[in-house]
């Protein structure tokens, strides 16, 4: 009874925020004076994780509006990679709430998080690529959110329209000659852009990428990176992206949060801060 | 000084009271494990007698067993009867193996099936295993009667005990991170299983249906003893008839085939897994 009626609850605040009364007017300045009315595609209200005895976050909360970069960083083991876990309900949380595109994600039934999945990208530190199955296959993974059943399993089943989705996504990171490698004999920085690939085919809402740029040579790194902006800024899409490189976390987050001893330490905007001031971060 | 000296001392004394204390109950231990050592040779009915005796009868049997039977008409019969025993063992073990992957789908914990189910199926695969092939092949034997039939639907319950047990295990073994990342483009979670568990798991998965086709090669030998198709009756009838080289020629056909079998898997497990790396 309670669950119906928060989620009812959320998504009537979901319509009213996307509603045209509520533009999506998102003004310069977000961050601590973070202006409650506008869309809000994440948010996380006192978030904590524990690993059994273990904690890694508490208190952790923030509110990303839509068409918003937010770089997200921190030192190694912070918990950068298990955050956007969480905020992802791939991970139970120990404590807190998170809502995603208006959904509180604890309380979704399976139907319901899948769907909001299939709506969010996300590029996995590890890239997580299938072995043994082509490229191509792993970029049509991707579309399973929005269609399920075998003919999204693999490139020889994809339906013409699929495959032509999935090639555009690999001509985005420049991989389109790469389409029928096996996944496993791809370099480092090619499995990292098959991931992203992957997370973008299906047209994302929200795209979670953790250290996207990690493998990456520098120009491979900035190509990436100005697909993300070029995402956020033409489509419309909420990116979140962790980086150790504190030049693109300030040129291409709009925002940053930064994670130390397990707390949020820093929400500013990037305009407002220096390298000087991340680095304290790191300390 | 002292420092170094004082836990050297200590760890002295701990290991003089670790081979000290234990004396006398390790004494009454090992005194338990002889008595029962004796009482299962008793109940096994071991006699030095038979075992002094048994150098000459056994001469006597190789001496009427060798040369094994080697008529050409004879060995032609025996030959297509180990054709039908690899038809046998082949065929039980390909559907054993396909239908040991829905099987280990629901025993495989965290995939597909909740863990009450995961319970019930790890069990029903336990009882399975426990009992013999050669017992399951007597079932059968009584459910569809004799011939080939029955003991290839032994080898199919025997081959998915053993494969349904080792896929699941294979599956929970297998890195969970492209998993993960299915599940989060939203995908169902019978997508992500077909999507990224078994391709994840597929190495190990043809390494243990080999272990399985060599098993079934073994067991589909002596299926025969209880009329259950292949060249294992002929072993029983050359017995019986006190036909001993005939019965030697058997033994000799049966042993190339099976140490033939784990040649050719051992090879095929190294050219298939070893190209996937
Ligand atoms: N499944 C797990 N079980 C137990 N501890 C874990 C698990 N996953 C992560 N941790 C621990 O949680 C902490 C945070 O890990 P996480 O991967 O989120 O860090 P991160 O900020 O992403 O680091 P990096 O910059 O190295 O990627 C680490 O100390 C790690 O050891
Ligand atoms: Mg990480």
């Amino acid at each position: 009874m309670r669950d119906t009626l928060s989620s009812t609850i959320s998504s009537v605040t979901d319509l009213l925020l996307r509603s045209p009364a509520a533009p999506d007017v998102l003004t310069e300045q977000t961050g601590a004076a973070f202006a409650p009315v506008c869309s809000v595609e994440i948010e996380a209200r006192a978030l904590s994780k524990t690993f059994g005895a273990t904690p890694i976050f508490s208190d952790v909360s923030f509110r990303l509006a839509r068409g918003e970069a937010t770089a997200l960083v921190g030192a190694n083991g912070t918990g950068k990679s298990t955050l956007l876990r969480c905020l992802m309900g791939l991970i139970p949380t120990s404590g807190g709430t998170v809502h995603l595109l208006g959904q509180q994600t604890d309380k979704a039934t399976g139907r319901q998080m899948r769907n909001i999945r299939a709506q969010v990208g996300l590029v996995s530190q590890k890239h997580n690529l299938v072995p043994r199955l082509t490229v191509l296959s792993n970029v049509l993974h991707g579309l399973l959110g929005k269609h399920p059943g075998i003919r999204h399993w693999s490139h020889s089943l994809a339906p013409q329209f699929s495959r032509e989705t999935a090639m555009q996504a690999l001509e985005r990171v420049g991989l389109a000659d790469f389409a029928h490698r096996r996944a496993d004999r791809l370099s480092g920085g090619q499995s990292q852009r098959v991931a992203i690939a992957r997370a973008i085919v299906g047209a994302p809402k929200v795209l979670f990428a953790d250290e996207p740029c990690a493998s990456l040579d520098p120009s491979a790194g900035e190509d990436v990176m100005e697909l993300f902006f070029q995402l956020v800024r033409d489509e419309n899409v909420t990116v979140v992206f962790t980086s150790h490189n504190i030049e693109h976390a300030l040129k291409y987050g709009d925002r940053l949060l930064g994670l130390a001893q397990g707390r949020i330490q820093l929400d500013a905007t990037a305009a407002s801060l220096s390298s000087a001031d991340l680095r304290g971060l790191y300390d | 000084m002292t420092d170094t000296a004082s836990p050297r001392n200590e760890r002295a004394r701990f290991e003089l009271a670790r081979f000290e204390r234990p004396s006398a109950i390790s004494f009454l231990g090992y005194a338990l494990g002889l008595v029962i050592i004796f009482w299962c040779l008793a109940g096994a009915g071991f006699s030095l007698e038979k075992v002094a005796s048994s150098p000459p009868r056994f001469a006597d049997f190789a001496a009427r067993a060798f040369p094994p039977n080697l008529d050409p008409q004879v060995l032609t019969r025996l030959g297509w009867k180990m054709v039908e025993t690899l038809q046998i063992a082949v065929a039980g073990a390909v559907i054993g193996v396909i239908l040991s992957v829905p099987v280990a789908l629901l025993a495989a914990k965290g995939l597909i099936a909740g863990p009450l189910v995961n319970q019930i199926v790890r069990t029903g695969l336990s009882f399975i295993r426990a009992v013999p092939d050669i017992a399951w092949a007597l079932v059968f034997v009584v459910a569809v009667g004799l011939g080939p039939f029955a003991g290839m639907l032994a080898i199919v319950i025997d081959t998915i005990g053993f494969c349904g047990r080792f896929f699941a295990d294979d599956m929970e073994a297998t890195d969970k991170g492209p998993a993960e990342s299915l599940t989060a483009t939203g995908a169902r979670k019978l997508d992500v299983v077909a999507c990224a568990t078994i391709p994840g798991s597929l190495p190990a998965f043809i390494s243990t249906s080999l272990f399985a086709l060599e098993k079934a090669v073994r067991s589909s030998t002596i299926l025969g003893l209880v009329g259950a198709g292949g060249i294992g009756i002929e072993l029983k009838v050359g017995f019986d008839l006190f036909d001993y080289p005939t019965a030697m020629t058997v033994i000799l056909m049966i042993a190339v085939v099976v140490i033939g079998i784990e040649l050719v898997s051992g090879w095929a497990r190294t050219k298939i897994i070893g190209e996937q790396r």
